[in-house]
């Protein structure tokens, strides 16, 4: 039966999101917008109370581990589960703070990378880590098979060698999930995923970026020299099968690009609620009845911003719906990153403009919100590679056929 | 203002697709009598004149005018009390994107006579503003008119069937937009009346519905004017005796002139009402427009002048008023969205097929990129439509989120008729190709009041 609301049994998970992200986010979202680097200590706390939700069950399994598709068998039926509960809390979490969210301790992109490819042994062993996620590197960004980040193996161990750079919370976090070639000649196949502990000798954070937003979350160059990691590090498969090429890596995104869809639906919607609120204080009312051409333009662009956020939101639960039901998702995925990604520009930087020097100023969120934005249209794969992924998908092409 | 013949010869404004500010000068003046000259001159020439034509009602071309449907008598009965309702659907509290069975048949049975009638017939319908009569009369077989009407009334449905609604709009309006606002325009009513009809309302109009012979019949909400807002027409209903009499014009009334009940939103007292009105009262002057799109629904405009019509004529009150106008809206985003996908589907084999530059330009990213772009924007139609179906089933309170699924289907609805156009190039901008019916359909959405209802 078709119906679109919230589930019933995630609703007080979103409540408790809600609250967390309007009482603990928001009173430091400035404070650490302006101390970049600085360590958001406030978090500890916080990421303490929801392993304690987690443990307790009543986070629906949610978070960023909580993407894992484990083999059991599926009951037989509609299912709403931990990819649901997942979107919608950070959706909530993100509504209150993007950096922070980032920032926030056993929740880094690596965790839903060890989620989503780790065998069962390497999962219970890298639980309660917080891993980030290391991919870009300078020669690369999109194109992520151009990896040149070596690790060859040498006994028990492999040893890595590389730069890698855009690690979100690779300075705070306890290990970092780093993407290595066994083999640069044997192409995608060879490219695989490795755990590095911090402390590790030969790694090393080499500095921290300065950014446009999303300030509180550190973004580190992290270099590897003969960096040596036990080769139970590696995650997956350490065959190089050229038939399942790159697909094991890039199942990640399939969980991940839904996740930060629902970052970019959560900051675009804190500037809808706020920009509502300004628009009603300058006398500006929406009306959902009367046609948008017959009220003011700023109503009438506010209908539009709100329903193209309706449609990335529910995009975004259609991709986390479909993997909790064990469906295929990597278009959805795309399709819900493609349209959040744009929407969230568009919202937040219209919403500035709707609110005058009010949104552009400092002294509320609406600018800052305008700068966090951008970088969801662009990392987990920028609107580009999102129309790609689509576009082979809507017109059955290969990647050497439509480059 | 008075009248002033020197400014009636000068102002070309008006008429034409002029604004009022235009102005004629002499050679302006000239160039109008020599045109006036020259074209009666080639109608006569070429003996196309005939006298009897001006009198014969056109749905094709603008401004004929007819008087409405001979109709049938509707035998007034039933009680005064309220009428049968439909529950809402039930709610299992999860996110589900799956249709119930019931849905999924229902689908298939209009997706299959959308594919195989309604497409085959789209491009002459639109030609000739009118649906074929033997394709209307099928789409009777396949239970359209009483979809959203009570089982106890004759109808199919059990509970509020909103959801159902919009997946046939869509279904139907994949084959094609105009015949599926012909063949689903007195579904409108006879919904409007089993949501909203008293017991005498719908015991005296519902069975005819019902039945083998179904009336035409048109919701009746639009005006034609601009910024038209339908919670405040222009067109009055005042009280008479115990009846109303209603005067003023309606647009985009669907086969006005086969119609032989009308459903017409007017004011009474200051608030948005309902008026059942059938086709013999006297004074309805129904008036051929045909327009951009949507041709095969035969628009037409209806003109009000003092229309006499019983007290069992008001149908729901005001707020029910909202609930119609805002449920047509959730009905032109079901056909937004089966449009849409003829739209997608047809540019899809459109683009790998056809070469330039030694290879199929969908592998060029600029022409890939726009069909991603159409499937994307298209579900996020779809689910947000959805979403509003869903609750109005649910009989939560949709305003929201009808009046986002509208705007987001008028908007992006709009840009996937574009560039269904733009991706075949000049084949788009030919007949040769329904890529332009659907450019022209598309516009429809966002502009639309009344005339389907889920």
């Amino acid at each position: 039966m078709i119906n679109l609301e919230t589930p019933k049994k995630i609703r007080p998970l979103v409540d408790q999101a809600h609250q967390v992200a309007m009482n603990m986010l928001r009173p430091i979202s400035r404070k650490y917008d302006q101390a970049e680097h600085e360590y958001p200590k406030e978090l500890d706390m916080l990421a303490a109370m929801i392993d304690g939700l987690a443990d307790s069950g009543a986070s629906e399994g949610a978070g960023a581990a909580g993407v894992r598709r484990d083999e059991k068998a599926v009951e037989k039926g509609n299912k709403n589960g931990a990819n649901l509960a997942s979107v919608l809390s950070v959706l909530e979490m993100c509504w209150g703070d993007v950096g922070l969210t980032l920032s926030m301790p056993r929740q880094g992109l690596g965790n839903s990378a060890i989620a989503s490819v780790a065998n069962d042994e390497q999962s219970e062993r890298f639980k309660g880590t917080w891993a980030a996620m290391a991919i870009t590197e300078p020669s690369f960004g999109s194109d992520s098979a151009a990896v040149s980040t070596t690790a060859v193996k040498d006994g028990d161990e492999y040893v890595i060698n590389g730069e890698k750079i855009y690690v979100t919370a690779g300075e705070r976090a306890d290990s970092v999930v780093v993407w290595a070639t066994l083999d640069k000649s044997l192409g995608r196949a060879a490219i695989k995923s490795f755990v590095v502990t911090k402390g590790t000798p030969g790694m090393r954070v080499e500095r921290l970026e300065h950014k446009l937003g999303i300030r509180a979350s550190d973004t580190a160059v992290i270099i590897f020299e003969d960096c040596r990691v036990p080769a139970a590090n590696l995650l997956g498969s350490p065959e190089i099968d050229t038939k399942v090429g790159f697909a094991g890596a890039m199942a990640t995104f399939d969980n991940t690009r839904p996740l930060v869809a629902a970052m970019a639906v959560g900051c675009a919607r804190a500037s809808l609620d706020l920009t509502r609120d300004v628009l009603a204080q300058a006398g500006i009312e929406i009306d959902y009845d009367k046609p948008a051409l017959t009220q003011s333009a700023a109503a009438a662009t506010f209908l539009q911003l709100e329903a193209d956020w309706e449609a990335a939101y529910l995009l975004t639960l259609q991709s986390a719906w479909m993997a909790d039901n064990r469906e295929p998702n990597s278009m959805e995925a795309s399709m819900a990153k493609a349209k959040a990604g744009r929407m969230g520009s568009d919202v937040t930087l219209r919403c500035v403009e709707l609110a005058g020097t009010l949104g552009y100023s400092e002294t509320d969120l609406l600018e800052k919100w305008g700068r966090d934005s951008k970088i969801l249209d662009i990392f987990e794969g920028t609107q580009q590679i999102q129309q790609l992924i689509v576009a082979r998908r809507i017109l059955g092409l290969t990647s050497a056929e439509l480059k | 203002m008075a009248f002033d013949p020197v400014k009636s010869v000068l102002a070309a404004g008006g008429k034409h697709g002029l604004s009022d500010s235009e102005k004629r000068d002499p050679i302006g003046l000239a160039v109008v009598a020599l045109n006036k000259f020259a074209q009666s001159d080639l109608i006569d020439r070429l003996g196309l004149r005939k006298t009897s034509e001006q009198t014969v009602f056109r749905v094709t071309s603008a401004g004929f005018k007819t008087a409405s449907a001979a109709g049938r008598a509707f035998a007034r009965t039933g009680g005064k009390g309220g009428g049968k309702r439909v529950p809402a659907a039930a709610n299992t509290g999860l996110f589900d994107l799956t249709p119930s069975e019931d849905e999924q048949m229902l689908v298939d049975v209009v997706t299959d006579f959308a594919d195989e009638v309604v497409r085959p017939a789209a491009s002459e319908a639109d030609e000739a503003c009118a649906a074929p009569d033997e394709l209307l009369k099928a789409s009777l077989e396949i239970g359209l008119p009483i979809l959203g009407v009570s089982e106890e009334l004759g109808g199919i449905a059990t509970e509020r069937s909103a959801v159902a609604g919009v997946l046939v709009h869509e279904a139907l309006s994949r084959g094609d937009m105009g015949i599926a606002v012909a063949s689903l325009a007195a579904g409108a009513v006879a919904t409007a009346l089993s949501l909203y009809g008293t017991d005498e309302q719908q015991s005296t109009y519902l069975p005819a519905f019902a039945g083998d012979e179904v009336p035409a019949a048109a919701l009746v909400l639009a005006e034609p004017t601009a910024l038209f807002d339908p919670l405040t027409p222009a067109t009055k209903a005042v009280r008479q005796g115990s009846g109303y009499v209603l005067n003023g014009t309606k647009a985009a009334v669907v086969r006005g002139a086969d119609a032989e009940l009308f459903i017409i939103g007017a004011e009474l007292d200051g608030k948005p009402q309902l008026f059942l009105v059938e086709s013999t009262t006297d004074g309805i002057t129904v008036v051929s427009d045909p327009s951009m799109g949507v041709r095969a629904a035969g628009l037409t405009r209806i003109e009000l002048t003092d229309v006499a019509v019983e007290d069992v004529a008001l149908l729901g009150d005001s707020a029910t008023y909202r609930e119609v106008v805002q449920n047509s809206r959730l009905a032109w985003c079901g056909l937004a969205l089966g449009t849409a996908q003829a739209v997608l589907d047809y540019v899809t084999p459109y683009v790998k097929s056809r070469e330039a530059f030694g290879e199929p330009i969908a592998h060029r990213q600029s022409v890939a990129f726009m069909v991603a772009n159409i499937a994307i924007e298209l579900q996020g139609m779809r689910l947000v439509t959805y979403k509003a179906a869903s609750r109005v089933a649910q009989g939560k309170d949709a305003s929201r989120e009808i009046a986002l699924a509208r705007r987001l289907c008028a908007e992006r609805g709009m840009q996937i008729g574009l560039d269904g156009v733009q991706l075949l190039g000049g084949h788009g901008y030919v007949k040769e190709h329904p890529v332009e019916r659907w450019y022209r359909d598309l516009r429809a959405i966002g502009l639309m009041e009344g005339a389907v209802l889920v």
